[in-house]
């Protein structure tokens, strides 16, 4: 699986994708996350204006077997939700670098994305991971 | 012989290896590690719903009793009639203990009047075995089979056409639970129309040195059928929606038969086995608590032990829970007192401190269509 290489990865499975301009960035959970999850069947999302904080969890992504909380990568509001994930939640399945993006947020601290991975380094610490 | 079991590491069934190039995920159960999906969850439930899937489940313990007396001993520690069978017969049953509450649920098979083959839950095999010693009063001797015997689950509605390829046993004719011995797949097997799924199906029972040549045959088989190979995780949901008890869930050593809806497996009218008197007060004053299904009706998903609450007050625990693959719904099994588990109940189950709306409803979830 391709790690995109204009986004960046927390070590809890989300990626970040800043847009142009860096105001805004879109979070979602990584490939490698919704395939240890199996059919995600439910997606708990925050409302638009939730104050995230990095590192926080802010929403969950359930399986059939599993719950898992989802991290904000980045501190910040909420200014979209992907309602779409609400009535078709395996598009976390089928595309989870794309149409399965989670939230929309504000970006407060440019210099939070230091502490995010590159795809190439998550691709490394995702392989480390399963040995 | 108990005592095989290393208390560190997990116990593996003779096809670790197997599900492990399959790419099967692994997941510890019950002290055994064992495949809990393979492809999915939802595919493998589905072809258990509408077509074929086979699970290794030899974990599972095996139990043998034999002897003049075989039958007076299982009738004195389980709660149902095993002296109501008849050879090639299983059935249901409850081991319990003095207070009437599950040692464990098991099946019990008459293979001949002098010889009873049991197969019991994994991680109670042990206990299982030392309660029938303990108890063992008779001219009968108990044998812990678990290391000679791997067994295969084969269920769905294309089961009987797909375990009909493997054998000469003539399976059409095969009522539900009872069994027959003979070759499958080349191998001298114990097959039982018996199953942990709601479907039609076989358990097949094979010495571990020929798991791999069954598996593989029964895959096979299976090919132009779609056959599935299914893990644990979709054994729970299939057994959930069918409202099948899971020992440690909706049953255990303080739970009793009718606390968990299984009066039926209690046979009363026998003088005595272990937990009759206990059982007879409490169907004389009635349960106070009872084994509910339930549904949800708001938006979330109940998992195992989260709290239901009624009217602002907790009134008990979920037992089971999970979305139900077939049915599209979210569902779960609950114990509940007595007056709230009727069916219609509103009820709410606090999911990470929301409380969401659920209502209970009639067990089980799912019936199959039987010819």
């Amino acid at each position: 699986m391709e790690y995109p290489n204009e986004y960046r990865y927390t070590q809890e499975h989300e990626w970040v994708k800043m847009d142009q301009g860096a105001k805004t960035a879109l979070v979602g959970i990584t490939h490698h996350a919704q395939d240890h999850l199996g059919d995600v069947v439910f997606v708990e999302l925050p409302s638009i204006g939730t104050k995230l904080q990095a590192g926080s969890p802010f929403g969950t992504v359930e399986s059939v077997k599993a719950v898992s909380d989802i991290y904000a990568p980045l501190s910040g509001d909420v200014t979209e939700v992907n309602e779409e994930l609400l009535d078709a939640p395996e598009r976390v399945n089928d595309d989870p670098h794309g149409d399965g993006w989670m939230v929309r947020m504000t970006v407060v601290d440019l210099g939070e994305l230091d502490g995010l991975m590159s795809a190439e380094n998550y691709a490394e610490y995702v392989a480390a991971e399963a040995h | 012989m108990p005592g095989l079991v290393n208390e560190s590491l997990p116990m593996r069934t003779s096809l670790n290896a197997v599900h492990r190039a399959m790419g099967a995920r692994m997941i510890e159960f019950g002290g055994w590690d064992m495949p809990v999906l393979y492809g999915g969850i939802v595919a493998e439930h589905k072809a258990v719903r509408t077509g074929v899937g086979v699970f290794d489940v030899s974990h599972m313990g095996e139990i043998e009793i034999r002897g003049p007396q075989s039958v007076d001993l299982i009738d004195s520690v389980c709660s149902n009639r095993a002296a109501a069978l008849r050879d090639g017969q299983a059935q249901y049953s409850g081991l319990l203990n003095h207070e009437g509450g599950f040692v464990d649920d098991l099946l019990v098979h008459r293979v001949a009047s002098d010889h009873f083959f049991l197969c019991v839950n994994a991680s109670n095999q042990e206990k299982d075995f030392d309660w029938f010693v303990e108890n063992n009063s008779f001219d009968a001797e108990v044998t812990f089979a678990s290391p000679s015997y791997d067994q295969l689950a084969i269920q769905g509605p294309k089961a009987l056409v797909v375990a009909s390829r493997l054998t000469d046993l003539d399976l059409a004719s095969m009522r539900y639970y009872w069994f027959a011995r003979g070759e499958f797949a080349g191998v001298p097997a114990t097959v039982a129309r018996t199953g942990y799924t709601g479907e039609d199906g076989f358990e097949v029972y094979i010495p571990p040195t020929e798991t791999e040549h069954v598996w593989n045959a029964v895959l096979e088989a299976g090919e132009r059928d779609s056959i599935l190979p299914c893990g644990l995780g979709a054994r729970n949901t299939l057994r959930l929606e069918a409202a099948m008890s899971l020992y440690g869930h909706e049953i255990d050593d303080r739970t009793t038969p009718y606390e968990a809806g299984l009066g039926w497996i209690v046979k009363l009218a026998k003088p005595a086995f272990l937990g009759r008197s206990a059982l007879v007060r409490q169907k004389a004053e009635g349960v106070r608590r009872k084994i509910a299904g339930f549904e949800m009706t708001g938006r979330g998903i109940a998992r195992d032990g989260y709290r239901v609450i009624v009217g602002g007050a907790d009134i008990g625990e979920v037992t089971s829970a999970s979305p139900a693959p077939f049915l599209g719904k979210n569902i779960g099994l609950c114990m509940l007192p007595l007056r709230y588990s009727r069916p219609g109940q509103p009820i709410e189950i606090e999911i990470r401190s929301r409380r969401v709306a659920a209502q209970t409803v009639p067990i089980p979830f799912y019936r199959r269509a039987r010819a």
